[in-house]
């Protein structure tokens, strides 16, 4: 299929087209990039939702609950599941879509389980572009579930138009990250699990720390602490009610700052792929006599001259 | 990258042989995409083409082998995605098996084969798309 051929179909909501391209853009093969030229253009009408946490804090069964929730709204809903490579063998088991079963036959429902391929960050180097193509394919929900190990697992904050943090009871150095990192990003924090003992006090702690740090540079908008427990569908509703009532003032923020996300990722792979790549530096730095900064002189200093 | 979708069709018990295949696929270098029990064959091809995967492994101990292989394999020829390799193993009979590679099932694995053969499998035989 040619290029106009499949980019027509996916905005015409062709799942398969979508998954193609989805590949294509993964496997960063062919010329992703012309494709994907065609497809921001089509993007900006779905609401992205980010939710990240620590691994079994509950974000997959939480996802499942919110699509079922939007699903009742009437609203289509794509999810990007990212879960990790193994650093030693490349290879990773993508298990999210277990907790998400139930929506395997619905046409309206796109899931997506993707590998983070060694990009650090809670997320691939192809999030951005799966969310952009289940956008452009027309889903009015995209829900961006990340890996969510430690602190440094927040480049969804700087994408997503909403994003939902999820902790779980009990866990004093749970809270540690949170005060550490974690706390000027979420829009929405979560306290799943609060079927167990201590969630009321995980809720109230955090709501104090948000008190006593206040969001930067913003006053009309207090990140609420909602307690759910996702696998029996309680506290969901609320969830979805006040992802809606962040949306209403700040879909759309995101925008520029998704764009920009894109184009440093861009940026990235064109000077890593292209010019600096490991085995140029290590011959610069071989014929510099070991000086790593004589090495990338030397490389800079053509890459300047490639105007 | 190639991309597995390993699955367990059947309302029988445990995924433990799956799980297995799973991680020694991983371990292989292979991106697994691990849906869990209970899985109909609907569903299971739904979610292959969602996924684009290259391949599809099924684990089966049910004795519904004799249905459900051949009923994604049916359903996938209906999708036009018949150049997903459909590959599988549980407890079925050898003399099952003509039948089911007749069928469009490409290997069989019987209990006790090792996870490396099914590797090689996966090597020799099922390529990643884009
Ligand atoms: N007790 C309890 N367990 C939950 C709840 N939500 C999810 N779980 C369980 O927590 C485990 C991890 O859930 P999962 O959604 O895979 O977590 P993830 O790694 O953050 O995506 C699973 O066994 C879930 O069934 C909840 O509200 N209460
Ligand atoms: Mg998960």
């Amino acid at each position: 299929m040619n290029r106009e051929k499949l980019v027509e179909k996916i905005i015409e909501g062709d799942v398969r087209a979508a998954a193609r391209l989805m590949r294509i853009v993964d496997d960063r093969s062919q010329d992703y990039a012309e494709y994907m030229r065609n497809i921001w253009p089509h993007t900006g009408k779905a609401a992205i939702i980010g939710i990240t946490g620590a691994p079994g804090a509950g974000k997959s069964t939480l996802t499942d609950a919110l699509i079922s929730s939007y699903r009742k709204q009437g609203m289509t809903v794509g999810v990007v599941a990212i879960d990790p490579s193994s650093p030693f063998s490349g290879g990773a088991i993508l298990g999210d879509r277990i907790r998400m079963a139930d929506h395997a036959m619905d046409q309206d429902v796109f899931i997506r389980s993707v590998a983070t391929r060694g990009h650090l960050g809670g997320m691939s180097v192809s999030a951005i572009d799966i969310a952009a193509v289940l956008d452009a394919m027309g889903k009015d929900i995209i829900i961006v579930e990340t890996v969510g190990v430690g602190q440094d697992e927040v480049e969804i904050a700087s994408v997503a138009d909403c994003s939902v943090v999820v902790t779980v009871p009990g866990l004093g150095d749970d809270i540690q990250a949170i005060k550490a990192g974690i706390l000027e990003i979420a829009d929405i924090f979560v306290v799943n699990k609060a079927d167990r003992e201590g969630a009321d006090r995980t809720a109230r702690d955090l709501q104090m720390m948000l008190e006593l740090a206040p969001r930067h540079g913003e006053a009309s908008w207090q990140p609420p602490v909602i307690k759910t427990v996702a696998f029996k569908n309680e506290g969901i509703e609320e969830l979805r009610e006040s992802i809606n009532s962040f949306l209403a003032t700040h879909k759309g923020d995101k925008k520029s700052a998704r764009l920009l996300y894109a184009a440093q990722g861009i940026v990235k792979e064109r000077v890593f792929g292209e010019y600096f790549t490991n085995s140029k530096l290590n011959e610069a730095i071989a014929a510099g006599g070991h000086d790593p900064y004589k090495a990338v002189d030397t490389l800079w200093s053509n890459f300047m001259k490639l105007g | 990258m190639i991309r597995i979708l390993v699955a367990k069709p059947g309302l029988d018990g445990h995924d433990r042989g799956a799980k297995v295949i799973a991680r020694g696929l991983r371990d292989a270098g292979f991106e697994v995409i691990y849906t869990g029990l209970r899985q109909t064959p609907e569903a299971i091809v739904n979610t292959a083409i969602q996924e684009d995967v290259d391949g599809i492994g099924l684990s089966i101990l049910s004795g519904a082998h004799n249905t459900i292989f051949p009923k994604i394999v049916e359903l996938l020829k209906e999708k036009n995605a018949s150049d997903i390799v459909v590959f599988g193993g549980g407890v079925i009979p050898d003399e099952d098996i003509p039948a089911l590679k007749k069928a469009g099932v490409a290997e069989i694995f019987t209990p006790g084969t090792a996870t490396s053969d099914v590797v090689n499998f996966v090597n020799n035989n099922v390529k990643a798309r884009a």
